[in-house]
């Protein structure tokens, strides 16, 4: 059912990564993401992989997850690997007429693709052991500064979990519409994209009718409940840093320190 | 006093054209003199248009009379640095129970409101604790809204508006969407609400079955009051219930019917067991 389906990807399980605070993930992934181009030679790429590996372990999701974005990025990830092999300059291993792979171009190509896989793993590993709701949580707590620029953080916060909330409900609901109008002889199926896009119509508009509907429905609902906005509101669930957090910011400061001295030692 | 008080209440809708005028209004309120003792059971009736959702909104202070006043716990409406505290002294429950669940965790949304309110964290746990035990739905605290039934939605929903720690709910035919057993199960929550926690519940609804339980009932017709009244009372007046576009229980019914075809009945029977009673006696 369309009930069932899982927004984001969280994978339940019971591990420390997945009781980690989720602002601790959210930096974690971007130290990682960092140190990806900290590093740039194949010592360093073999630092990221123990860590990568060591996370994967410690999140006890199966590791084909993990894999599973790369399908979204295949395409870039080739463009990537080809043009940086047949387009740097150097010293040339393999010519055919103006096609030519240079050694420089081998080793470019090979970092750019290890960069690009670990991004996406690294990134994986956050949003399959985080709910979209510790998320955005994390991501209100941790973009709180910006408040005082003006940036309506807890609003785009609220919105984001209510569109958490009401995307099954409207995807439901599109379904119900589609095989109503399908019942009434609707083809959503044939025709060029132009057709295609004309039939889309009759659905189109009785779901964004039901949708504002619903939005002022749950517009007047929170108001009832004495919504007012971010201010003076507590949490119920506030995100408190435990022991095993400042345990994983050590852990990322040792891994960033060593990305540094190999910068600085060369290796 | 009582906790709700209205006065020559009037609520009118206003229809703009192009530029700005007032094209149509609509009186959806009229004149309405409205008193609900603290810890009562009160149900409104009244067909499509009455005016039933409008008042309430006016309990809530969603909405703001046009014209009289209506008092919550001894506190005009129309005060604006009241308006908070209004809301939390009288909660409001809606028809449809997918448009006013906010979390994505059932106990989450019953934290909402404490939450809104500024309530210390603890405080809110031990609130959602009570009201989910309340309304009988602690076993589900864990799960997505979107895969309860529709009763129990409403029961968190209604959950939602305890943890608010209200003196008063306000429930807008909550039953409308609902299928016959989860109806019992609203309506069992409310009644022990109100026996057990001394709530004032003012349920608005089409079901004359859910009315008979009330300690009192109001009626509303083109946006005025027009009867109120025990149950007793109300449904012994058969034929202006009709003018009012409602019908009686029909039990009910059924003995006006019989006793018009001359049989020796009282006027007030509500259930089956009285009609029973009654007829062989
Ligand atoms: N937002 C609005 N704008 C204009 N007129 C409205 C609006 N809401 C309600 N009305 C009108 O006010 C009158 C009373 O409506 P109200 O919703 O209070 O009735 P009700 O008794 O709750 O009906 P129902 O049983 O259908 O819920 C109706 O005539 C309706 O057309
Ligand atoms: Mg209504």
């Amino acid at each position: 059912m369309i009930r069932d389906i899982t927004l984001g990807q969280y994978y339940p399980a019971d591990s420390v990564l997945h009781r980690l605070d989720p602002r601790t993930k959210f930096v974690g992934t971007l130290l990682f993401v960092i140190s990806l181009f900290i590093f740039h030679t194949f010592p360093g790429y073999g630092a990221a992989t123990v860590f990568l590996a060591g996370m994967i372990g410690l999140s006890k999701v199966p590791v084909s997850f993990m894999f599973r974005g790369l399908k979204a990025i295949f395409v870039i990830l080739l463009l990537t690997v080809v043009f940086n092999m047949l387009l740097t300059p150097g010293q040339v291993i393999w010519q055919l007429g103006f096609l030519k792979i240079t050694w420089e171009g081998l080793m470019q190509a090979g970092r750019m693709a290890i960069r690009l896989v670990y991004l996406v793993v690294g990134s994986s590993i956050m949003t399959l052991t985080t709910t979209p709701n510790q998320l955005t949580d994390g991501l209100e707590n941790l973009m709180g500064p910006l408040n005082r620029i003006h940036v309506p953080v807890h609003e785009i916060a609220m919105m984001m979990s209510i569109a958490l909330r009401f995307i099954p409900i409207l995807m439901e609901e599109t379904d119900k519409i589609m095989k109503a109008q399908m019942a009434r002889g609707a083809d959503f199926e044939s025709g060029n994209i132009m057709q295609k896009a004309k039939n889309m119509i009759p659905l189109l508009v009785p779901l964004f009718v039901s949708a504002f509907r619903r939005a002022n429905d749950l517009a007047m609902a929170m108001e009832a409940r004495c919504y007012h906005g971010g201010e003076g509101r507590t949490q119920m669930k506030p995100l408190k840093y435990k022991g095993r957090d400042y345990a994983a910011y050590g852990i990322l400061a040792g891994y960033l320190a060593l990305g540094i001295a190999f910068r600085i030692w060369g290796i | 006093m009582g906790i709700i008080r209205a006065r020559k209440l009037g609520f009118d809708y206003y229809r703009y054209d192009e530029n700005g005028q007032v094209r149509e209004a609509s009186h959806a309120v009229r004149n309405v003199d409205l008193d609900i003792e603290a810890g009562q059971f009160a149900a409104v009736l009244g067909h499509n248009g009455s005016g039933k959702s409008t008042l309430a909104k006016h309990i809530n202070a969603l909405l703001m009379p046009t014209e009289g006043t209506l008092w919550v716990d001894g506190m005009d409406t129309r005060q604006e640095n009241e308006l908070w505290r209004i809301r939390q002294r009288a909660g409001m429950v809606f028809q449809n129970p997918d448009n006013q669940i906010i979390g994505t965790v059932v106990e989450e949304d019953v934290g909402f409101g404490p939450e809104n309110m500024g309530v210390p964290t603890e405080d809110i746990w031990k609130r959602v604790d009570e009201s989910l035990k309340a309304v009988g739905m602690t076993a589900y605290r864990y799960h997505s809204p979107n895969k309860l039934s529709g009763g129990q939605k409403q029961r968190v929903a209604i959950a939602g508006v305890m943890a608010m720690r209200p003196r008063c709910i306000v429930l807008d035919e909550p039953t409308a969407m609902l299928d016959p057993g989860g109806r019992k199960e609203v309506l069992k929550a409310l009644r022990e609400l109100n026996q057990k926690e001394q709530v004032t519940v003012i349920l608005i609804t089409h079901y004359m079955e859910e009315v008979v339980y009330a300690d009192r009932v109001f009626v509303m017709d083109q946006g005025e009051l027009v009867m109120q009244g025990t149950p007793r009372e109300i449904f012994s007046h058969v034929e202006e219930m009709r003018k009012c576009g409602l019908d009686v229980p029909q039990v009910t019914m059924l003995a006006h019917e019989l006793r018009k075809s001359g049989m020796q009945l009282p006027e007030d029977i509500l259930t089956r067991e009285e009609l029973v009673d009654a007829i062989c006696q």
